[in-house]
């Protein structure tokens, strides 16, 4: 018999939790045997007085461990994070936060180029041309994003070309109310931006954040400069701004917005659509990365399709583990999609509990 | 539900972001709102041009005759509201139920609204001292014997609204009869107002591109103030903090408003309790001309109790009561909030709550599912005392005692001082003061304002820019230069 949609999907969507289970045991016996595994999680472990390259048999195994704490990723040493394995191989470290106090640091060695080139194969050579040069309108300094989106226009064969941007000034002077300062810091970025893009016509590609592409689009159109597609990212998207960006920014120019950050790596999207309300859905590399959906009150506990809830991440590389972290972010749980057979999360923003308490800014 | 959508130069657009508000008694969602993202806000704003150059096509004396029966329209008609209608008294009823204030209270707003269109010609000739408004139309003109010629500062005006009372709008109205589009983000819990205002303009035969309406959140908020030629600033201390330098924005933060009473007048206090009580009490309190604060020399303990003891006989009533004189917050926790902040005001010694013992210890009472803070009088033994010069959004105000000499060096920023006294060295240093927005001189309420006395800018001053100007005619016989 010919299985249904349905039950393809589920047949799909089960052997994607086989191996998700069976990468999760590689990864744990990696990160746990000290010939391999960095000082920080066999320091832990050997507290923790539990073994979990005995006890962690299954991805749902790795609730023993509780929530990753991000304080223990602020501050050094650093190197306490790399693993025996790559210890002698260059390392890069990226941060995330930092707008005050110590900002939280991932180390990494492939880990963003790996991340990029699977994110890569889900972009259309007709949107991304390969050899196609970009422009990257968003963080720099030590973003992860500054290497990434460079790696991720020369691994399609072209060169990324780049800006500067603080956007821990910006917050500050958001914080400040420094309102005017703000808006000329943000015309600074553009200026150099629209410098580039017209003195380059073989950029075809962007990485940028909402509100800079807002601003870039009020410069010029973006379709008679040749970009043929928008990768973007950095910052909350809503689906009205989606739809903005759609239907008044971007003149048919293929709009394709991200999910991501330093720790966990770069979620994809399905394509938006006008009869979904342009809802952002996006689907993590699963079994590099999963992103769930947990209750408010009890972290443990996956919502279920529909729900919202608190955005749980779980990072699961060889470079990286972090299992259970609570992001600021909530949502909506999400079902497996033919092209990607794994949950989603529907429309990310920032945590309404935290809400007086984040700032977002122009980068 | 009520659906409220923005309006892009006049025309509806829907977003797929909203924003609900509930009903003050039911808390059940009443109106839901489209909300503006910050880029769709900026988009719109690079053509301002185009929305200033219609009503360039207009003279004044059109743009009033419009503004007059918009009136009419606003006060007897029904209008568009979003996919739905309204009539008047859906209009008081809506109010009433995302704000709280009673129906008697929205009626008297509303005359106030009706009152500045149908009033039109006064408001102008207040706001110009008198000036022929055909200048507006040749870009030049003559007034009081010089010649004159004025210029726009922006294309647009934009306003970030309140929500504490629909009288405010009667503030921003006449920017059309000058010439000038508007761009209006509503307070969340009164979208009513703006949206009528407009939908009685368009009805009136105002083309609709001049309107801009954007309900929107703070970063939209923020995008309308940097994105607009003139705006106006509804808020609290911290809402107007980040905006009172930039003089491209008139800021209508706390009033501060007062009474005050010289030591020629104060033995005779009782005359005057009636005036004090109105100040304080009218419209519940919400305006920013309500009196905050009773400044006297001397007897303050005493016109504290007989203010408390007038005060105690508002009491809550039902929204639809034509007696009800004060009214519930919307939000409950609000008021638990200012509540809260006069109790741990009061721990600082030198501060008494005189109304506790007409109304009980707790002012903050539920009735008919609203949450009301009940008039509050305080007497303050000196302007020093860290309730001496507070204002909150309900029948509240600080008897102070202070020295003519004190009350000039405390006082502060005051929208409007009603100064009882005959002490001409007060009366002159209070004319002098740099702090007093209004001033009245007698036993004046300071809710009583006059069309012809713009008071807390002008809008016209904030509106246009005088240049300097002179001609030679055509007509050789005329080759003078005109003007200085």
């Amino acid at each position: 018999m010919t299985p249904t949609l349905d039950t393809d999907l589920e047949l799909r969507a089960n052997q994607v939790k086989e191996r998700l289970d069976a990468w999760t045991r590689e990864i744990v016996q990696w990160h746990f045997d000290p010939n391999s595994g960095c000082p920080f999680w066999l320091n832990w472990a050997a507290e923790a007085g539990w073994d979990p390259r005995k006890e962690v048999h299954s991805y749902a195994d790795l609730d023993k461990f509780g929530n990753f704490q991000d304080e223990w990723l602020r501050g050094g040493p650093v190197r306490r994070w790399v693993p025996k394995a790559y210890a002698n191989s260059p390392i890069s470290t990226f941060e995330t936060g930092g707008s005050t106090g110590v900002p939280k640091s991932r180390i990494s060695i492939n880990d963003f180029r790996i991340d990029y080139e699977l994110f890569s194969e889900t972009l259309t050579e007709e949107h991304f041309p390969k050899g196609a040069d970009w422009i990257s309108i968003g963080p720099t300094g030590p973003r992860r994003l500054r290497l990434a989106v460079e790696h991720l226009a020369q691994h399609r064969g072209g060169i990324c070309f780049m800006l500067d941007l603080d956007p821990r000034w910006v917050i500050k002077l958001i914080k400040w109310g420094e309102m005017a300062m703000m808006e000329r810091y943000k015309a600074h970025v553009i200026d150099q931006a629209l410098t580039l893009l017209k003195a380059h016509p073989n950029i075809q590609c962007i990485f940028t954040t909402p509100k800079l592409l807002e601003a870039l689009c009020e410069k010029v159109s973006l379709k008679k400069l040749g970009i043929k597609g928008i990768f973007c990212g950095g910052t909350e998207m809503t689906p009205q701004f989606c739809r903005f960006a759609v239907e008044e920014l971007l003149d048919g120019v293929y709009f394709a917005p991200t999910y991501g950050n330093t720790l966990m790596g770069l979620a994809v999207h399905k394509p938006l659509s006008a009869d979904d309300g342009y809802a952002i859905i996006y689907y993590p590399p699963t079994p590099r990365a999963m992103i769930e959906v947990v209750d408010f009150d009890d972290s443990t506990k996956v919502v279920e399709y529909g729900q919202t809830g608190r955005v749980r991440l779980t990072t699961l590389t060889k470079e990286f583990f972090m299992p259970r972290f609570l992001e600021r972010d909530e949502c909506e749980r999400e079902r497996p999609h033919q092209m990607y057979p794994w949950d989603g999360v529907r429309n990310v923003r920032p945590f309404s509990r935290f809400s007086s308490s984040v700032v977002e800014g122009v980068y | 539900m009520i659906h409220l959508p923005i309006l892009r130069k006049g025309k509806p657009y829907r977003s797929l972001t909203v924003s609900t508000t509930p009903h003050f008694r039911t808390k059940e969602p009443f109106v839901e709102m489209s909300l503006a993202n910050s880029g769709l806000i900026r988009r719109d704003m690079l053509d301002q041009e185009e929305s200033w150059r219609i009503l360039q096509g207009f003279r004044v004396q059109e743009l009033v005759d419009i503004t007059k029966r918009a009136g009419e329209h606003y006060l007897h008609d029904t209008l568009p509201l979003g996919d739905a209608a309204q009539s008047p008294e859906d209009y008081i009823q809506q109010i009433s139920a995302t704000t709280g204030l009673p129906h008697a209270m929205v009626r008297r707003n509303m005359k106030k609204i009706y009152g500045v269109m149908a009033e039109i010609d006064a408001v102008l000739s207040g706001l110009t001292r008198g000036m022929d408004m055909r200048v507006l139309d040749d870009g030049y003109g003559a007034a009081g014997g010089h010649a004159v010629s004025f210029f726009p500062r922006g294309f647009s005006l934009g306003v970030v609204l309140p929500s504490n009372s629909p009288g405010v709008h009667s503030l921003w109205i006449p920017a059309i009869a000058l010439k000038i589009p508007l761009v209006l983000k509503p307070g969340s819990a009164e979208p009513w107002s703006p949206y009528r205002v407009i939908q009685a303009f368009i009805k009136a035969g105002m083309p609709a591109e001049v309107f801009g309406f954007y309900p929107t959140d703070h970063g939209g908020s923020g995008t309308i103030l940097q994105s607009t030629g003139r705006c106006m600033l509804f808020g609290d201390v911290g809402a107007v903090k980040s905006w009172k330098n930039d003089p491209r924005i008139e800021v209508h933060g706390p009033g501060y408003s007062k009474v005050i009473i010289g030591d020629d007048c104060v033995d005779n206090f009782e005359e005057y309790i009636d005036v004090i009580a109105t100040s304080i009490a009218e419209n519940s309190g919400r305006s920013c001309i309500n009196a905050s604060g009773v400044w006297v020399p001397r007897r303050g303990r005493e016109i504290a109790e007989a203010l408390a003891e007038r005060l105690s006989h508002i009491v809550p009533k039902r929204a639809d009561d034509p007696d009800s004189r004060i009214a519930p917050f919307a939000s409950p926790a609000v008021a638990e909030r200012i509540s809260k902040m006069i109790d741990a005001g009061l721990n600082d010694p030198g501060a008494t709550d005189v109304s506790a013992a007409y109304r009980g210890a707790n002012r903050l009472q539920v009735f008919d599912g609203g949450t009301y803070l009940l008039p509050t009088i305080l007497h303050c033994e000196s302007p020093e005392h860290g309730l001496a010069n507070r204002e909150f959004l309900f029948p509240f105000a600080s008897v102070v005692e202070a020295s003519h000499e004190q009350m000039l060096h405390a006082m502060g920023p005051t929208l409007v001082v009603t100064a009882i006294t005959h002490d001409e060295n007060l009366r002159s240093r209070l004319l002098t003061s740099p702090h007093v927005g209004r001033l009245n001189f007698g036993a004046i309420p300071t809710m009583k304002i006059g069309w012809d006395q713009p008071h807390e800018g002008n809008l016209f001053e904030h509106l246009y820019a005088r240049r300097a100007f002179q001609q030679i005619a055509v007509d050789a016989e005329h080759s003078q230069p005109v003007g200085v």
